[in-house]
């Protein structure tokens, strides 16, 4: 292997680890706040790549309309769940929400489509899209169950992957789509050719790194997700809901999720059922992180994209294998650092 | 005296089992009233439960206000808090970020003045305010859990065994505490094994066995009676035959 090749891998393992860093960052945020593993992390990716995707062609997708259903059924289960003490405010406050905001999205992507609608309002819309969805996922999975043991939640989770994947697969079909780039540009240093694409994922896997840091060490809401994180009942005890730390979570989670959708799907051709394995990468990274440390968590997916760039070159057949390889030996020195614990009880 | 807190003929089960039988309580504005009782009496479950961390059975309000519909965090909002047996506090957070949580639903500009106040009744934790809770002494943790409970402004702080495993010096600085957040206007609930010195500073006392209220009355009057006396002050009057 020359330098330039061993430059090209790099390069383009970086890249791929900056998305596996965004997406490990959102899972950890997810269980430290929630303690779901959010194994739908990776319909996050697809909903919101393919969604862009599809709106680029000029067509409404379907998981718009999976938003309007999802907030129908979140307001069912508000309007059940607080029937006992209903306040008017409650039920404007869940309507607004729940009912008026899907339905205001879903008005304004028949409104905005179109063939040269600009690629600015395209993101945001399947940003948005893709935020409802994670927020009403929440609502409607994970919030009725949220006092039970990790292993209920992990079982909801892999439901919720299940069939938002097969939904997937109603909404974008079984061929795959790609989508337009976020710029043209490029800039060449040396060998090496940095698309304004791959600098796009740079940057914002930067600045979401960033964001995420001031916001969890800064700001009041930051810090009461936090302290969600660290003590359930202590938060509850000073006044955070815990439900609503739950829902930032997901929100964040699903914007994340479908940023780095957006961000690979002009590079490579994604499938409905893509997701799933790129979710899984980032997955390992949260795991070599211990599902709590950031920084190690964004290291450990840089080192993932890496492996699995020089492994695709090495072994293509066995690129997966490798990669997911990667967690016996984390795993295996984990078990013996760490000392047995039991569940916790909440 | 208005009465701030009242609980009525309140039931506490774990699965079948009552913890609390029977219970009827009132707190009212600027007291301190006190349960005293062995360890397993059910006075912990009670606190939890009137918090609305358990559930139970009978009648509560707060303010004049039915409590039944309301979680744990509207029972915060409304001015009740309570600073838990194992404290709960954030480990990994510094002091101040406790503290600034504690306030969570308080506008920022009162939160600063609570900081300010709280500083004043532990300028310990003005001295370790960089300093991360976990890390803390014993002592120095309940006095952030008590100073983080205070940053709520709440109308009445329940404490449950604010004297648990701490040396006789700092209890003595605790309780000294407890008496002066009267003057602050804060009427405190508070429940504990060390029945001398709850009784020293408490108004009022409520006597806890098996689940039960077995003896009520002014702290002065249960001070002196020969059970509680026998049973939890830890010295018999002559004549008199331990319960």
């Amino acid at each position: 292997m020359n330098t330039t090749i061993m430059l090209f891998l790099l390069q383009d393992g970086i890249t791929n680890g900056a998305v596996y860093a965004l997406l490990g960052l959102a899972l950890v945020l997810v269980f430290a706040v929630t303690r779901v593993i959010l194994i739908p992390q990776g319909e996050f990716v697809t909903y919101g790549a393919l969604s862009y995707a599809m709106l680029a062609t000029g067509q409404v997708p379907g998981t718009v309309k999976l938003a309007v259903a999802m907030g129908v059924v979140a307001f069912g289960l508000d309007l059940f769940f607080a029937r006992k003490a209903l306040h008017a405010r409650l039920v404007l406050r869940s309507v607004a929400l729940n009912i008026v905001f899907p339905v205001a999205l879903l008005a304004l992507t028949y409104a905005l489509v179109g063939r040269n609608t600009p690629i600015a309002i395209n993101i945001a819309l399947a940003l948005l899209i893709v935020a409802a969805i994670g927020l009403f996922l929440y609502r409607i999975a994970f919030q009725p169950i949220a006092h039970t043991s990790v292993l209920v939640l992990l079982i909801a989770s892999v439901g919720c992957h299940l069939a938002l994947q097969g939904l997937g697969l109603v909404f974008f079909g079984a061929e795959g789509l790609r989508g337009p780039a976020l710029s043209n540009a490029a800039v060449s240093a040396g060998p090496l050719r940095f698309t304004g694409q791959s600098l796009a994922v740079y940057g914002l896997t930067v600045a979401f790194i960033v964001a995420l840091w001031l916001f969890f060490g800064y700001t009041k809401t930051g810090k009461a997700l936090r302290a969600t994180a660290v003590n359930r009942l202590g938060a509850r005890l000073v006044g955070i809901r815990t439900t609503l730390s739950g829902q930032i979570a997901f929100l964040l989670a699903s914007v994340i999720g479908a940023i780095s959708g957006i961000l690979i799907v002009p590079i490579t051709t994604l499938y409905y059922d893509t997701g799933f394995l790129i979710g899984l990468k980032g997955f390992i990274a949260a795991i070599i992180g211990g599902l709590v440390s950031y920084p190690l968590t964004a290291v450990a997916a840089i080192l993932v994209g890496i492996v699995e760039a020089f492994s695709s070159f090495y072994a293509s057949n066995f690129k997966e294998v490798i990669v997911f390889f990667l967690i016996i030996p984390v795993l295996v020195l984990r078990s013996l650092a760490a000392p047995a614990v039991e569940e916790e009880k909440d | 005296m208005s009465t701030l807190l009242s609980v009525a003929d309140v039931h506490i089960a774990y699965g079948k089992v009552e913890a609390v039988r029977g219970v009827s309580l009132e707190v009212g504005a600027n007291e301190i009233v006190t349960i005293i009782g062995a360890n397993g009496a059910g006075k912990t479950t009670l606190l939890n439960a009137i918090m609305g961390v358990l559930p139970l059975r009978g009648r509560t309000s707060f303010a004049g206000t039915d409590m039944a519909p309301s979680d744990i965090e509207d029972r915060v909002a409304t001015g009740l808090s309570l600073v838990p047996e194992h404290r709960e506090l954030f480990g990994t957070m510094n002091v101040e970020d406790n503290l600034e949580l504690g306030a969570f639903r308080i506008a920022k500009a009162v939160a600063a003045q609570s900081l300010e106040r709280v500083y004043a009744l532990f300028p310990r934790l003005k001295e370790r305010r960089k300093q991360l809770a976990g890390t803390l002494s014993g002592g120095e943790q309940q006095m952030l859990a008590m100073g983080r409970a205070l940053m709520g402004a709440p109308k009445l702080l329940m404490l449950d065994e604010p004297s648990l495993g701490l040396a006789p010096i700092i209890v003595a600085d605790i309780f000294r505490t407890v008496g002066e957040l009267r003057a602050a206007g804060v009427s405190v609930l508070l429940v504990e094994q060390n029945a001398q010195a709850a009784l020293q500073i408490a108004d009022r006392a409520y006597v806890m066995e098996l689940g039960e209220f077995v003896l009520q009355g002014s702290a002065k009057d249960i001070a002196s009676n020969t059970r509680v006396a026998a049973s939890y002050l830890g010295f018999q009057h002559e004549g008199e035959s331990a319960i």
